[in-house]
């Protein structure tokens, strides 16, 4: 039992300290910033924040998508399953990536292929990595086709990705992603962005069923505070490449302590604190350039609580809890 | 708020002729006899998912589309009863602001350009008054008019809608369409730009019909809302009233499949509707929600519902409460 017990706490995924830099006309963009984060077995980890804060290129690094140049991977390690990722060659990484770590972007039409049916593509999947006859691949397609709950699966198996609607390409792509032999980690960037309110809340119970019942970890990317309260066990909010807070959902929610958090939350129209009230706590100015950003703590120039000391330093973190962090030199109390 | 309709829309369609899936000849029916009033001073929002028509809808009642049928009376006017002149002059008072500021601004114009437009077209006056109104738009809006030699691409996404919003005002409008005019923004930016329009509003006396997918934001800002589903109104009613009590079973289930930005208040056993919006080209016969709707009756696969007055200024076309 206690073997057990070990390896569905221990870390699927495990980030040191990674620095990940563009270089650009204009100069070198520091889009992520000695970011280090653990994603547990079966967990939901959502990586927040808004346009610019290197969400996704944390996870393009995990997957090994970065494209070099003009990106480059300063420093840092991916551990997944005790490898480092960072180290794998292209060949190496075609083995983990679409087997053990699947991805589903925002816009499904971008990455399905226009000109074969979805049956086919997730057949595909299939025969890359079994020895099975095509039928074979197919009618397992049209099974993982009925567990997204696509209605007529084997009608819609011979569709093309333009013959379907928004949130059932979306389903496809999670089917894609479950045909992948041992899926271990999903990562899901701006799963839902595209789509209708009422069929976000469909795929969004559809990812955590199926994260359940296959056992895998998802880590979440979005800008949306409503996703992230429906759907993650842990948070970590990021801001212009550095990760400012980290803590499980309801902490996060609860007793959000650094200021952007606050303010982020605050934002929010929907937020209780709004009943009746005729305006919103608004975070005064605009997200620092990423090529001219200093070693303080980039949220300084918008913060009501920065002082001298946080435009020259970035601070060390600050254990709240045992599962709260924040990186401020003067957070919220 | 007064009582006074600035705008009254009667049984007003748009269509677009299309091809439907076989090739043959069709009407995309985006509003379809849509009637509603917007009162001088209030906020009016317009939520939908996207094909909900609510878009086409703004468009036309500024008559940036043609209709296909009903009327548009702004105040007094008959807006499709307009010639070319009579509309331009008519066009100052009525403003749009678009969702993506960045395709609705001419990326090789500098911002005093871009401002000064309308001012232009419209001759109110001397360069010298017309580069005044401009630094004032410029600083009314939150922008430093240090930067009016600025083009478009310097400026960051919520600064850009501030042009946009500039250049709406220009002219002193009374009414302007909000064209999903925050949604490209990112949240703590959204919430400036949402304060800034309140703002103006208060200060210009400005009605506004405030069109958007995303609830919470209507939510906050609108006086009433109206409920759109493929070119129909599912529901009208002030916003206590409607956020106490949604009566369409459409609106309901908005609201369900609205996430909760509180995980206390997971609704893990919410009922969800199921299934797509259907294609606006060839809507469900009978009440276009009935496919999706759980309380479906007989009648409502055959009969488009009536309205029926649930509370007075509570709007609701559905089957179930019609007697």
């Amino acid at each position: 039992m206690k073997k057990h017990d070990q390896t569905t706490t221990a870390n699927l995924l495990e980030i040191q300290d990674l620095s990940v830099h563009f270089n650009t006309q204009r100069g070198v963009v520091k889009a992520v910033r000695d970011l280090s984060l653990t994603i547990k077995k079966e967990e939901t980890l959502a990586l927040v924040g808004e346009s610019g804060c290197g969400k996704s290129v944390t996870a393009h690094s995990i997957n090994g998508l970065i494209p070099v140049p003009p990106g480059i991977i300063e420093k840092g390690k991916i551990i997944f399953e005790g490898e480092n990722l960072l180290q794998k060659t292209e060949k190496e990484m075609q083995h983990i990536r679409g087997v053990r770590i699947s991805m589903i972007f925002q816009e499904p039409m971008t990455s399905l292929n226009p000109v074969f049916t979805i049956g086919r593509q997730i057949a595909d999947v299939f025969l890359t990595h079994h020895d099975i006859p095509r039928e074979e691949a197919f009618s397992r397609a049209v099974n993982l086709l009925d567990m997204v709950k696509i209605p007529s699966p084997e009608t819609r198996a011979k569709s093309y990705p333009h013959q379907l609607s928004g949130g059932m390409r979306q389903r496809a792509m999670i089917a894609m992603a479950l045909a992948s032999p041992e899926p271990g980690l999903m990562i899901a960037d701006e799963p839902t962005t595209a789509l209708d309110v009422t069929i976000q809340a469909q795929i969004l119970r559809l990812m955590v069923s199926l994260k359940k019942r296959v056992g895998m970890s998802l880590l979440l990317i979005t800008h949306d505070m409503g996703v992230v309260a429906e759907t993650a066990d842990r948070v970590i909010v990021m801001y212009a490449g550095r990760k400012v807070e980290e803590a499980d959902v309801y902490s996060l929610f609860d007793k959000p302590a650094h200021p952007y958090t606050l303010g982020l939350l605050n934002s929010l129209p929907s937020n209780r604190k709004y009943a009746g009230a005729s305006r919103l706590e608004a975070i005064p100015g605009t997200v620092p350039d990423l090529l001219t950003i200093n070693d303080g703590c980039p949220f300084a120039n918008r913060c009501p609580r920065a002082g001298d000391i946080c435009r020259s330093v970035f601070p060390g973190e600050t254990p709240l809890t045992e599962h709260h962090s924040v990186w401020c030199h003067n957070h919220v109390r | 708020m007064s009582d006074k309709s600035i705008l009254r829309v009667q049984n007003l369609k748009t269509y677009f002729d299309v091809h439907n899936e076989r090739g043959e000849k069709a009407h995309l029916k985006a509003v379809d006899d849509v009637s509603f009033t917007i009162r001088e001073g209030e906020i009016l929002g317009v939520v939908g998912e996207s094909g909900c028509g609510k878009s086409t809808l703004g468009r036309t009642v500024l008559r940036l589309e043609e209709k296909r049928g009903g009327t548009v009376m702004y105040r007094e006017t008959d807006l499709f009863g307009l010639d070319h002149r009579e509309l331009r002059a008519a066009r100052k008072k009525l403003q749009m602001i678009f969702q993506d500021p960045s395709s609705s601004l001419n990326p090789r114009k500098k911002v005093s350009s871009l401002i000064s437009q309308p001012l232009k077209i419209h001759r109110t006056g001397t360069p010298e008054e017309i580069q005044d109104r401009v630094d004032a738009l410029m600083e009314e809006v939150g922008l430093n008019p240090l930067y009016r030699r600025r083009f478009p691409h310097q400026f960051s996404g919520g600064q850009r809608q501030r042009i946009g919003i500039a250049r709406a005002l220009a002219l002193n409008p009374e009414f302007i369409v909000c064209d999903e005019a925050v949604s490209a923004l990112d949240v703590s930016v959204q919430a400036q730009i949402l304060n800034l329009l309140l703002d103006l509003q208060d200060r210009h006396r400005l009605t506004y019909m405030f069109i958007s997918h995303d609830l919470s934001v209507v939510e906050f800002i609108s006086s009433r809302i109206l409920v759109m589903y493929l070119g129909k109104i599912v529901e009208i009613a002030d916003k206590k009233d409607l956020m106490k009590n949604p009566l369409h079973p459409y609106t309901k289930a908005l609201f369900a499949a609205y996430p909760d930005a509180d995980p206390k208040n997971r609704k893990e056993d919410r009922m969800l509707v199921m299934g797509d919006v259907p294609s606006p080209i060839n809507p469900p016969r009978g009440c276009h929600f009935h496919p999706r709707c759980p309380f479906a009756k007989p009648v409502c696969t055959e009969v488009y519902p009536g309205n029926t007055n649930a509370e007075p200024g509570h709007t609701v076309a559905c089957h179930l409460y019609s007697t």
